[in-house]
């Protein structure tokens, strides 16, 4: 890179970085509601029959 | 479908659930094919600059983002509008989701900016006026942040929102001008659509990472939205159907 290297490896690892992070947030954000959305309907079905 | 029926079904956020879903995978995959073709061109390909030499490929990054991250203010200011004018649901989820992504994006533009600007200016900041005005913008991203959090109810949180969106656009066209209106260091912009000031085989691969770059967008804007949605109809029973489905594999856009 004729010593510009780390200037431009730096730019693009830090947008790669961003990149991954935004995509891993919103993936991951949604796992997470599912998985609490589900407990929390498997938890109201069972509290009826509980009673 | 008209116009007017598309205008009233976007007042479905079922609907636009039901719709994006296919959408946002294809956004996805086009986001991860054009930004690994165009990096890989950008860095391997592309031939090096007489004068910046290897530092200009900074540019196939740079120039996306900070384009982008207007684009997403302006998404807002016109979300904002349809909020406070028709009162519609999906308006103040693209006001919630996309804030994040827009301050991400004009973070990035500013630091790749700043590492840029050192071996080519000899600094990595200067108080030029397209440099600042860009700087009020991640303050206006942090602001629309911080003013939904601040707001207890989430209608006058998105009414807020919707009406620092709207007066913020002002921003809009001082970035754009700025290289014109005043006297700075940056570059003068050109337009990569009426005429390029450098060769095809150096501005292909940047016309081909700012359309990855907005598919990206869309692919993170969309899978948000759609999150959103679940979250705010949680209780309705298409929600409860769809929570009963697989976790969705999507694609990872990196």
């Amino acid at each position: 890179m004729g010593g510009h290297g780390l200037y431009v490896w730096l730019s693009y690892g830090l947008s790669f970085l961003v990149i991954g992070l935004l995509v891993w947030r919103v993936r991951s954000a949604r796992r997470a509601f599912v998985r609490q959305a589900r407990a929390r309907a498997q938890r109201l079905s069972a509290e009826p029959q509980a009673k | 479908m008209s116009l007017k029926t598309l205008w009233h079904k976007l007042g479905s956020p079922r609907w636009f659930y039901e719709l994006s879903g296919p959408w946002t995978t294809g956004f996805g995959v086009a986001a991860a094919l054009l930004l690994a073709v165009g990096c890989v061109w950008a860095l391997a390909i592309a031939p090096e600059d007489y004068q910046q030499g290897n530092s200009y490929r900074i540019m196939y990054i740079h120039v996306p983002t900070a384009i982008l991250a207007q684009s997403v203010y302006m998404t807002l200011g016109v979300a904002g509008v349809i909020l406070l004018v028709w009162r519609m649901k999906l308006a103040d989820m693209v006001l919630a989701c996309a804030v994040p992504f827009g301050l991400w994006m004009t973070a990035l533009a500013l630091v790749t900016g700043a590492i840029w600007g050192k071996p080519t200016w000899g600094t990595w900041w200067v108080w030029d006026a397209r440099i600042v005005s860009m700087l009020v913008q991640l303050f206006l991203f942090f602001g629309l942040y911080a003013l939904r959090e601040a707001i207890p109810r989430a209608d006058a949180a998105g009414r807020a929102c919707a009406v620092l969106a709207i007066v913020g656009l002002v921003n809009i066209p001082i970035i754009k001008y700025s290289v014109d209106w005043w006297l700075t260091l940056h570059q003068p912009s050109s337009n990569l659509l009426t005429g390029p000031t450098m060769p095809s085989e150096m501005y292909l691969p940047l016309f081909v990472n700012i359309i990855g770059f907005y598919c990206l967008y869309a692919y993170v804007l969309l899978a948000s939205l759609r999150l959103e949605i679940l979250r705010r109809e949680e209780k309705t029973q298409w929600v409860q159907q769809q929570l009963q489905q697989p976790l969705p594999q999507q694609p990872q856009a990196v």
